[in-house]
């Protein structure tokens, strides 16, 4: 036992936790460069709500693709070339029609279907969005925009297990017959995560 | 545990800081603490359960403060030393600084004894429980009564697989709630589905 008093140490910043964290695992001929490099290529370019925007615009413009999303999700993206991760076991697309909204999110941590409708944004985690949609969803919709006539039925899903969730928004009325690959630039991440209409 | 990390339902928060359109990363080493932490996941040294638990556990001051990707660079962290895999000493000489780390796990749990199964449709009570270790029911539907409205298949019981316990796969239901009784007289009218384990639930008549 040193009877030295332990040293008061500033916090190392988040640059120099991660460059530690990435030095030790590399050191042990982990790797960990190498799949940092190949993971933050998926997370930033192949996991995009853009995916989600395909899936959008096949249930638009199929009906039995549709049937099939509502039934299967994960076994419907993946038709689509789509992947999820292994412990991603189910995915349960929600309709919004004339009557209802859904909205998703996770109360406990930052759960979504990220390969699909791409990585959440800060305020999907933040404690605001957590602790009120559930509690306050009409009003915190109303605050980031989103105002539903008063006969909606507002459904939230809270992402508590790994089941994952989609919202399959409305198709705006002016969209209507245009073609598939235009409908995709139609669908946004955050009509997918439910905070607005399209 | 009825840790800072449950949300659900508490009051106090202001406005969320929502702009369309919003970037999920902002800086180089968040993309790299997201995918440290995926690829200790993919490579066996912990799951996601025990993951989230790290989360969960940092010291309630430290998880508030903290940025999202500050909370998952720390949960990284801890486990890697839980393992056995670095040590603190390392990681802080490396980093030239203190390297602050989530809290002690408690114990964990296995599957609940005779559990009942549910189909859609049916009367569910969440079981008033209370544990110390992980658990993926929000504190907001404890003893509460809702209705399955689907199922989902079976998966590692998190209230286990968080802490290296044996446990079967279980189902999860989702189970929608009336936000009315939730929070009685004091919420906005919802529907509030929870994918909720089958061992937090009981038939509610």
């Amino acid at each position: 036992m040193s009877n030295e008093m332990p040293a008061i140490r500033r916090a190392a910043t988040m640059q120099q936790r991660v460059d530690a964290v990435q030095a030790a695992l590399d050191e042990r001929g982990m790797n960990a460069s190498g799949s940092v490099a190949q993971l933050s290529q998926l997370a930033q370019e192949e996991w995009i709500p853009r995916n989600g925007a395909r899936v959008v615009a096949r249930a638009w413009t199929d009906p039995a693709y549709r049937q099939r999303l509502l039934a299967d999700g994960r076994a419907a993206v993946m038709e689509l070339g789509l992947s999820m991760p292994p412990h991603h076991r189910h995915l349960v697309v929600l309709e919004n029609t004339p009557t209802v909204h859904n909205v998703i999110c996770c109360t406990l941590c930052s759960c979504t279907a990220f390969t699909i409708i791409g990585l959440p944004p800060d305020w999907y985690k933040d404690l605001e969005y957590r602790s009120r949609v559930v509690r306050e969803s009409r009003t915190v919709l109303t605050e980031m925009g989103l105002d539903l006539p008063t006969e909606t039925e507002i459904r939230v899903w809270d992402t508590t297990a790994d089941t994952r969730y989609m919202v399959l928004p409305q198709q705006p009325a002016h969209t209507l017959g245009w073609p598939e690959e235009k409908l995709v630039d139609v669908v946004t991440r955050d009509s997918l995560i439910g905070v607005a209409r399209l | 545990m009825d840790g800072i990390h449950d949300t659900g339902g508490r009051q106090g928060f202001g406005p969320v800081r929502f702009t369309p359109g919003a970037a999920a990363f902002h800086e180089p080493w968040e993309v790299r603490a997201n995918s440290l932490y995926a690829f200790a996941v993919r490579l066996g040294i912990f799951n996601m359960d025990e993951y989230r638990h790290a989360i969960e556990r940092m010291e309630p001051r430290h998880y508030l403060s903290a940025s999202y990707y500050e909370r998952s660079l720390t949960s990284l962290a801890t486990l890697l030393i839980e393992k056995g895999v670095v040590s603190q000493e390392e990681l802080e000489r490396r980093a030239e600084g203190s390297f602050p780390l989530a809290r002690p796990s408690a114990t964990g749990r296995t599957n609940a004894v005779g559990r009942e199964r549910f189909r859609s449709g049916d009367r569910v009570r969440v079981k008033a429980e209370h544990v110390p270790g992980h658990v993926r029911m929000p504190g907001y539907i404890r003893g509460k009564t809702g209705v399955v409205v689907s199922e989902s298949p079976a998966y590692p019981f998190p209230d286990a697989h968080a802490h290296g316990v044996e446990a079967q796969d279980e189902p999860t239901y989702d189970v929608r709630f009336r936000s009315e009784d939730l929070w009685p007289h004091s919420a906005d009218p919802a529907l509030i589905n929870v994918a909720v384990f089958e061992s937090y639930l009981e038939h509610a008549g």
